[in-house]
């Protein structure tokens, strides 16, 4: 394990040139990580020198550049597979984020159900359970939703407590011997609660379930482990990790990706094809159809290999201080109600509240006045929303860079919502 | 950012102090209009008299832009021929559209002119055309509908 240090936020700072930004007359406090992460000059570096001096396609030309592209591309692979402990590079697809990540593993699904000589692991009908939680971002709701329908199986959910944790207690009584998946979120990108991993992972042994997790707002934030955490697929997103749009990730075990049948279909993913039929190449390949985002890919391995020199752990513990300071001084503002956990132990720094009276279109419009950027509104969670009651919320969140002092400003920006709307 | 120049005191009134907030009978048309990236919600009746309307009633949840702008709505197009809500309801999307050059007249648009800020704003133009949007439905359903028939 490593050690923990303390991040040396000003350095980091320095590498985020956007963190300069004057807002009107103001700079820019950048509250909204959550949505999607600033990008380091060490990044924006990695793509400018890839693109200007190795660009050509992968895997198919005999040329320099074809060649350098390509081992760009692999190593970038090889580099992620290594950050989330996967035991090999090829259990590691890229994707164009993670909800197309999510949708690659739920067509898994489909596609195995429509063929009668599929792996019965990827074999869904009527009496069949999938298992998701009423804390899912909409990326990790819709396609089980769509699934179920289409294949006749039944949805179901874990619930949320009212502090805003997982309600593991019905965990038996939701998760039965007729599950073949549960799909779950790390950690919850409207409450920022951190769920624990190891009683759905225990249950899903139990009844012989798949678990996938949906790693979105935990990859970036917290060390993760795919062997540690004993699940069969991770989903995550470059750009909420320092890295560019464009590019995600699906880890999922070897021979999983061997049994699923493939989602996109076309070029690069193929063994053969003749005018009858086609065989596919073996993983990632087949799950990687025309040209991917080789840039990006790029990209996201300066972006883990910046987030490795910080320390993951560094990291953790950056956002951990930062999360119990912000609870602490938003508790302090007048008719504030923060919507998930309310003390920073299990929860990331992304701080979902309330103003009584204030609809968080009318904060986040103030905010933006004294130059302090959050998210509002419904987070691509209703049902998370609706559990608590609102329509919307505020929502602050915090990484690498923040300072004490950018929390200092959103509280007293707060205080300018007050003044407007009395 | 001048804010001042967003939220009105005019806005600021007519978002807390809605006129004509509450969904009522009798009425011809109805629309339910979401804005997808926020949540904020309406639900909207008009009630269609000979070549008039005869009232809009309306319920909403939403931010200040959005339920201000359907309770200035009210005021200008309740009791106005069909004709010339019409026009109001062209002449604020106009404005809206404007990215802040135009001021709006207030002969014609009176309380609304204090949205012309908001045109400005790309973001919150959605939640001040909301209500307008509804209001187009509903006008359309209740005139589809046989005159003197009510049908919920």
């Amino acid at each position: 394990m490593e050690a923990v240090t303390k991040l040396d936020v000003d350095a980091v700072r320095a590498d985020f040139p956007i963190l300069k930004r004057m807002i009107g007359d103001r700079q820019l406090a950048y509250l909204d990580s959550a949505a999607t992460s600033q990008k380091p000059v060490q990044v924006v570096e990695a793509m400018r020198r890839f693109t200007e001096h190795s660009n050509a396609n992968i895997s198919r030309s005999v040329h320099t550049l074809g060649a350098e592209a390509t081992e760009a591309y692999e190593g970038a692979r090889a580099r992620i597979a290594a950050f989330i402990g996967a035991p090999s590079a090829d259990e590691v697809v890229f994707t164009k984020n993670s909800t197309e990540a999510i949708n690659l593993l739920a067509y898994a699904f489909q596609n195995g159900s429509l063929d009668p000589s599929a792996d019965p692991r990827f074999r869904l009908g009527p009496g069949d359970e999938i298992v998701v939680t009423e804390m899912e971002h909409h990326a990790n709701l819709v396609p089980w939703q769509q699934l179920a329908q289409r294949t006749g199986a039944t949805l179901k959910w874990i619930g949320i407590t009212d502090a805003g944790r997982l309600d593991v207690d019905s965990i038996p009584e939701v998760i039965t011997e007729r599950c073949k998946i549960i799909s779950f979120v790390h950690v919850a990108n409207l409450l920022g609660t951190v769920n624990p991993t190891s009683q759905i992972t225990a249950r899903a042994r139990e009844v012989g379930a798949l678990v996938g997790l949906d790693a979105s707002q935990s990859v970036p934030h917290l060390p993760v482990d795919v062997t540690e955490l004993g699940v069969d697929f991770i989903a995550f997103t470059g750009h909420k990790m320092l890295g560019p749009t464009g590019i995600g990730v699906l880890w999922a075990k070897a021979d999983l990706l061997e049994a699923m049948p493939p989602f996109l279909t076309g070029g690069s993913m193929i063994k053969t094809v003749t005018m009858e039929g086609t065989t596919f190449a073996a993983a990632p390949a087949k799950f990687e159809a025309g040209t991917p985002p080789i840039a990006e890919a790029v990209g996201l391995a300066a972006a883990v290999d910046y987030l490795d020199q910080l320390g993951m752990e560094n990291v953790r513990a950056h956002e951990k201080e930062l999360a119990g300071y912000m609870l602490e001084r938003l508790e302090t503002v007048d008719g504030l109600t923060v919507v998930g956990p309310r003390v920073p132990i299990g929860r990331s720094a992304t701080v979902s509240f309330t103003l009584e009276g204030v609809h968080p279109h009318d904060v986040g419009q103030v905010l933006d006045a004294e130059a302090v950027a959050v998210r509002v509104g419904h987070h691509c969670a209703k049902p998370t929303c609706v559990r608590f009651g609102v329509t919307a919320t505020t929502r602050a969140s915090a990484y690498v860079y923040n300072t004490h002092e950018e929390i200092d400003r959103l509280v007293a920006a707060l205080g300018q919502v007050r003044k407007v709307f009395g | 950012m001048n804010l001042d120049e967003l939220y009105q005191e005019v806005i600021l009134d007519h978002y807390k102090r809605p006129r004509g907030a509450g969904l009522r009978e009798p009425y011809e048309g109805e629309s339910h209009q979401v804005n997808p990236t926020c949540g904020d919600e309406i639900t909207l009746r008009v009630h269609v008299d000979g070549g008039t309307i005869g009232d809009v009633s309306y319920e909403n949840v939403g931010c200040s832009i959005s339920k201000a702008s359907a309770s200035v709505m009210y005021e200008l197009v309740n009791g106005a021929t069909v004709d010339d809500a019409l026009a109001r309801l062209s002449e604020f999307t106009e404005l809206m559209n404007s990215k802040g050059q135009s001021e709006g007249d207030e002969e014609t648009l009176e309380d609304a002119v204090a949205f012309a800020g908001v045109s400005k704003y790309p973001m919150r133009v959605k939640c001040a055309l909301l209500g307008w949007m509804a209001f187009k439905d509903a006008l359309v359903r209740a005139e589809a509908s046989i005159p003197g028939r009510t049908d919920a």
